[in-house]
């Protein structure tokens, strides 16, 4: 990961920063995509992670919805589908709440790519998996309860 | 133990009496359809059909068989099922393959199976038609349970059957000791914790063991392999072998007589459900 | 060398509909193994990349916190049948893999 890079996406959590470091030729835009901080990844519980992720509140959203099973037989692969009906949405995390690291994976969306992902995702326990859109340089959140099962001998 | 299933299926008056009454063994037919019987009255609202999905059939709100269906469109093992077709395209040694040997080129044939050999005088079973016919061609036998090559072959060559109505057929007097002999360690306790199979599996099927929810023995034999959290592959006796020490039997070895005539049996119980080979479990 | 994945792509109205099936252990680092009690080494995709006729439409970043042999599943407006699907991945260790597909 390049230091300058995450520098600038650690300080510039607008787009309007961003675009600012693209005009000046700090970074290419090719590389504007990759939103999602390596660091995230390593950050401690929800707080820490949103941080990291260089969002500050996100405001609860009903236009994202979160598919994912009520019960996860197994925790190991877990189906979970985020579909933004916010205009503009560019990005998309998905954290499950409990895990040792919440953030799962960050997604970002250019030319026709829709506010959409489906993944299998890990979870440890029953906790909530959130989804955090990014659209139009706002965040949006919602969140879902998986129950996770333990046990594995199922036949 | 005659006495042993009246007792399991207590409560059951009119069962009881049919089993108790009957002077002759039962026959295979009427154990399976006593064993409906029995599931039917205890979960009136689940079709026998949705035993083939396991603990999955007593999700009737369809909580938990989301993820099921989510993950069977797109499985994670796919790539175990490509080596496996490579494994059942390829030539044996005498330049045959395993469909050359195996009956109807080895589609729609896994519901036969296990089946009772009258020449050898014992059960058969897909595993064991498929070492015959490397045998036959001079390569070495694979080892049976063994993942990597009788379980990703059959995990493949099953799916060829996809669809196909169990249907074992258990004739003549050799036979009929197989399958008895099966019946007897389904229902036998043993081993440190006294269960048997049916305890858990007739008795206790939709409740809990600890956190695991238990499937009933209806539908057990349909769906093997089976790729557990994910990947992990695993074939229905290593599964027996791992349910006996689990409930802290000294299980007999995979591919021995006890084990295939308990596939028999069991296999027998789900005649006339479809099979579908290599599903997703936990 | 890691293996091909599988990508499928098919038109639903104006929406090419992508889905991708990658193989890799997805090792998050903290799993133990069974039989040596050791720490298995984090092994994980890092990032994904996706272009439909080299125009790049979504970049992933992932760690171990993604199932193993990770499913990715998006939907792109504006791609047509026919239209080339590229896929690459690296991870952690350096590896990458790329594939592409046609839109059917």
């Amino acid at each position: 990961m390049n230091a300058l890079r995450r520098n600038v996406l650690k300080g510039a959590t607008g787009a309007g920063a961003v675009a600012v470091a693209v005009a000046a030729g700090l970074i290419t835009p090719a590389r504007v995509l990759a939103a999602t901080p390596r660091a995230a990844f390593d950050a401690k519980g929800v707080p820490d992670t949103l941080k990291a992720l260089g969002i500050a509140s996100p405001a609860d959203s009903k236009d994202i919805t979160i598919k994912a099973p009520d019960i996860a037989e197994n925790g190991a692969v877990v189906p979970v589908e985020v579909t933004s009906g916010i205009a503009g949405t560019s990005a998309i995390a998905i954290l499950a709440e409990k895990n040792a690291s919440p953030l799962v994976a960050g997604f970002d969306f250019q030319g026709g790519a829709q506010g959409f992902i489906s993944t299998r995702i890990k979870m440890a326990n029953t906790s909530m998996v959130r989804a955090v859109v990014t659209a139009g340089g706002k965040t949006y959140t919602a969140a879902k309860e998986v129950k996770v099962t333990i046990g594995g001998c199922g036949g | 133990m005659k006495q042993q299933i009246v007792k399991l299926l207590a409560g059951m008056a009119s069962l009881g009496i049919a089993l108790g009454a009957a002077s002759v063994q039962a026959s295979p037919e009427q154990d399976r359809q006593d064993l409906i019987q029995y599931y039917t009255a205890k979960y009136p609202n689940i079709k026998i059909e949705d035993y083939v999905y396991g603990t999955l059939a007593f999700d009737t709100d369809s909580k938990a068989r989301a993820q099921y269906d989510t993950i069977m469109q797109t499985p994670p093992y796919q790539a175990v099922l490509e080596k496996g077709k490579k494994m059942w395209d390829t030539p044996l040694r005498n330049g045959k393959t395993y469909a050359d040997c195996l009956p109807n080129g080895g589609r729609n044939i896994a519901g036969n199976y296990p089946y009772f050999d009258e020449k050898a005088g014992r059960v058969v079973t897909l595993a064991d038609a498929i070492n015959a016919c490397r045998v036959a061609a001079g390569e070495a036998a694979y080892k049976l349970g063994d993942a990597a090559t009788m379980g990703t072959l059959t995990a493949y060559m099953r799916t060829l059957s996809d669809g196909m109505l169990m249907n074992i057929k258990v004739e003549g007097p050799k036979a009929l000791a197989a399958y008895e002999d099966g019946k007897k360690t389904f229902f036998s306790r043993a081993g440190q914790l006294n269960f048997s199979c049916a305890t858990c599996h007739v008795q206790n099927a939709g409740l809990r063991l600890g956190s695991e929810l238990i499937s009933p023995a209806v539908g057990q034999a349909v769906h093997w392999p089976v790729f557990h959290g994910g990947d992990s592959l695993m074939q229905l006796q290593t599964r027996y072998a791992n349910c006996f020490k689990d409930m802290r039997h000294v299980s007999a070895p995979v591919g021995s007589a006890k084990l295939n005539n308990l596939e028999y049996f069991h296999s027998y119980l789900s005649n006339g459900l479809p099979t579908k080979a290599s599903v997703f479990r936990k | 060398m890691a293996e091909p994945m599988k990508i499928r792509a098919t038109m639903q109205g104006d929406v090419a509909d992508v889905k991708v099936l990658m193989n890799h252990p997805m090792e998050t680092g903290l799993r133990k193994d069974a039989k040596t009690g050791q720490l298995v080494p984090a092994h994980h995709i890092n990032t994904v990349t996706a272009k439909v006729n080299g125009a790049v439409v979504l970049e992933g970043s992932m760690a171990g916190g993604v199932s193993k042999n990770p499913f990715l599943g998006f939907k792109v407006k504006g791609a047509k049948a026919g239209d080339t699907i590229e896929l690459s991945w690296e991870d952690n260790k350096g590896d990458k893999r790329t594939d592409t597909a046609k839109i059917g």
